[in-house]
């Protein structure tokens, strides 16, 4: 986009530097090995959770009562469990589960963590001050001992265990758009807006918001796999989804108690799991490189 | 200095009586009665008010919240509603366990994580840095419940060397015991070792680009003291920031962990306490996690500003 600008026209008001164009940064993303190799796994598992019902063998709650922990055979690919279940269709509706959990929590803190960053970041003073210290309270607890001691008010259940996971991803997108709203609220486009006497709610989400959403899009990215681990977790616990929704958390709690009469049963859940989690995370890599490459990689994330 | 420190001291008693709030709210907005709990299924109406009245529930919400407050600030966390024990004893037969294991998964994943890292940045692009940041993505991906089923299928299930869950017996000899030990150890540190392996990776290849090594390499130090004394020193300072994150990681991955492997320790007590609706435990439990927590993170914050003289000035 080279556009000479003559030189006795005024300046324009500075933008922000513009966002790469998706199909910039798609072609970034694939072009990259890791990138493009986390992408199509996932799109396979998306693709498996939405068609699951056409193609799972058997109805995933259908007893087989003939065949209780079956090894894997011609009949049941995977094998069955406990209760003769398939455990193949059982894994399939599993990835709804883990991919709506993933979805749900980070959207949910992504669309409330804006609100509140936008905020405490436009009008500073005691609305800041209160909104922080919200989050430096949620921050003193351990990620995992904060969903348990949310699940413990709210109750158990997947909702509820989605829900705990959108609340300790918040004060990481609460964060992130506050300190983007503070750098972008002295910029001259934002001047320029309030100087024409837009409303404060307009300058934050019609002004404001857009030049951020890319920052939230990486972090939705990058807070997605931790997400599906911890609401796995939470159902492993027996806090999360309970039985007989099937989930690749409490399939594995499961498959614990069988270990020594049916070896495979554990396999299956944790692999895909293992799996979703590794194609994610190398999803989000690629989407940060494509969309900012002049990012130096920094090691720690999921704390 | 020791004005510093008693001031970041300070700075988290607002924090912590927040905290403390929401610990509080557990057992007022959780499901469930505490006296029918402790009262039994078949109590009447008046000993239930009795109960009530016994366990203060009777009392306006801010009363309640003041005298749990005051109580655990004297370290009296109440009692449990189903094993009719101190809260105060259960925790602190349950935290040398969680100590044990946290330790020596901290020892491990250092010991490991830490020489990877720097190999992994020293040959960067090599084969050897392309298995290290292959191995440590599978690290951080593995669910630890997963890890743990394997583990204890591949030996206790197939080969019989070691036991698949609890702590040991304290009548036994210490190497008896530390058979128990090896399978959560390895969990744990499984993906920690690979956050450090990753974050001491890219600490060591940014300092490695440094000028300061390129004057140590242009004055013809040789590879390995450019490496050690050089960058490696500069490298360690960013590494110091992720350990109080690690270790809260570190503490939920033994929530999990010890799930896996009946493992008695903390994370173990509050889960089962959670399922069994025993409050008081939860409170007790979740105070101590956030104290050890907001302590660590600070140690490690006052570390970091006596190590970097450049964070300490900026601060001031």
């Amino acid at each position: 986009m080279a556009t000479s600008i003559p030189e006795s026209r005024p300046k324009r008001p500075e933008r922000p530097p513009a966002a790469a164009r998706s199909t910039t940064v798609l072609r970034r993303l694939f072009g990259e090995r890791k990138g493009a190799a986390g992408s199509v796994c996932l799109a396979l598992f998306i693709l498996v959770a939405a068609v699951g019902p056409q193609i799972t063998p058997y109805n995933p709650i259908e007893l087989h009562l003939d065949a209780q922990l079956a090894p894997p055979s011609a009949r049941f690919w995977w094998g069955t469990d406990e209760l003769g279940r398939d455990i193949l269709s059982r894994v399939i509706y599993g990835a709804r589960v883990s991919l709506a959990a993933g979805v749900l929590a980070v959207a949910l803190a992504g669309v409330v963590g804006v609100a509140t960053g936008l905020l405490s970041g436009y009008l500073g003073g005691w609305t800041d001050a209160v909104i922080s210290r919200i989050w430096d309270t949620l921050l003193a607890f351990p990620a995992i001992f904060l969903a348990i001691g949310i699940v413990t008010i709210i109750g158990r259940g997947y909702l509820n265990a989605v829900l705990a996971v959108a609340i300790i991803n918040l004060p990481t997108f609460a964060r992130l758009v506050r300190a983007s709203t503070i750098s972008l609220k002295g910029k001259d486009f934002v001047e320029a807006a309030r100087a024409i006497g837009a409303p404060s709610g307009r300058i934050m989400f019609k002004t404001i918001f857009p030049n951020c959403l890319s920052l939230v899009v990486v972090q939705m990215a990058v807070a997605a796999p931790a997400a599906i681990l911890v609401e796995a977790s939470l159902s492993y616990l027996g806090l999360g989804s309970q039985p007989p929704t099937a989930s690749w958390g409490n399939m594995l709690t499961a498959a614990q108690s069988y270990l020594y009469r049916s070896p495979t049963y554990g396999i299956f859940p944790g692999a895909a799991l293992t799996l979703v989690v590794i194609a994610l995370n190398y999803f989000a890599d690629g989407l940060q490189d494509a969309i900012d490459p002049r990012r130096t990689r920094a090691g720690a994330r999921m704390s | 200095m020791i004005r510093h420190v008693l001031l970041r001291v300070l700075q988290l008693v607002p924090t912590l009586f927040l905290a403390s709030i929401v610990v509080f709210f557990i057992i007022v907005k959780a499901p469930g009665d505490p006296a029918q709990i402790t009262a039994g299924p078949e109590a009447t109406p008046e000993q239930l008010a009795a109960e009530r009245a016994r366990l203060g529930l009777d009392k306006p919400l801010a009363v309640r919240y003041a005298v749990w407050l005051s109580d655990v600030a004297r370290l009296n966390l109440g009692y449990s509603l189903l094993a009719r024990r101190q809260v105060t004893q259960m925790i602190g037969e349950a935290v040398p366990q969680t100590l044990r294991l946290a330790l020596a998964s901290m020892t491990l994943s250092i010991l490991i994580g830490f020489p990877i890292g720097i190999v992994a940045a020293v040959r960067q692009n090599s084969r050897l840095d392309a298995a290290v940041t292959g191995l440590s993505s599978i690290g951080l991906a593995v669910p630890s419940f997963w890890l743990g089923i394997l583990l204890i299928l591949l030996f206790s299930v197939r080969l019989h060397w070691l036991p698949p869950s609890g702590v040991g017996d304290p009548d036994e000899g210490s190497l008896y015991n530390l058979r128990y030990l090896v399978m959560p150890v390895v969990t744990i540190a499984a993906s920690n070792l690979a956050v450090f392996a990753r974050f001491v990776r890219s600490a060591m290849i940014d300092a490695l680009a440094a000028d300061y090594v390129r004057t140590a390499r242009a004055k013809g130090l040789g590879a390995r003291a450019v490496v050690v004394r050089h960058a490696l020193k500069n490298a360690m300072i960013p590494v110091v920031t992720i350990l109080g994150i690690q270790f809260g990681r570190l503490l939920g991955g033994a929530v999990v962990t010890e799930a896996v492997f009946a493992y008695s320790g903390i994370g173990r007590l509050s889960v089962l306490s959670i399922l069994n609706r025993d409050y008081p435990v939860v409170q007790g439990t979740l105070m101590l996690v956030v104290c050890l927590f907001l302590f660590v993170n600070l140690a490690v914050d006052l570390t970091y500003g006596y190590l970097d003289p450049r964070v300490k000035a900026q601060e001031a």
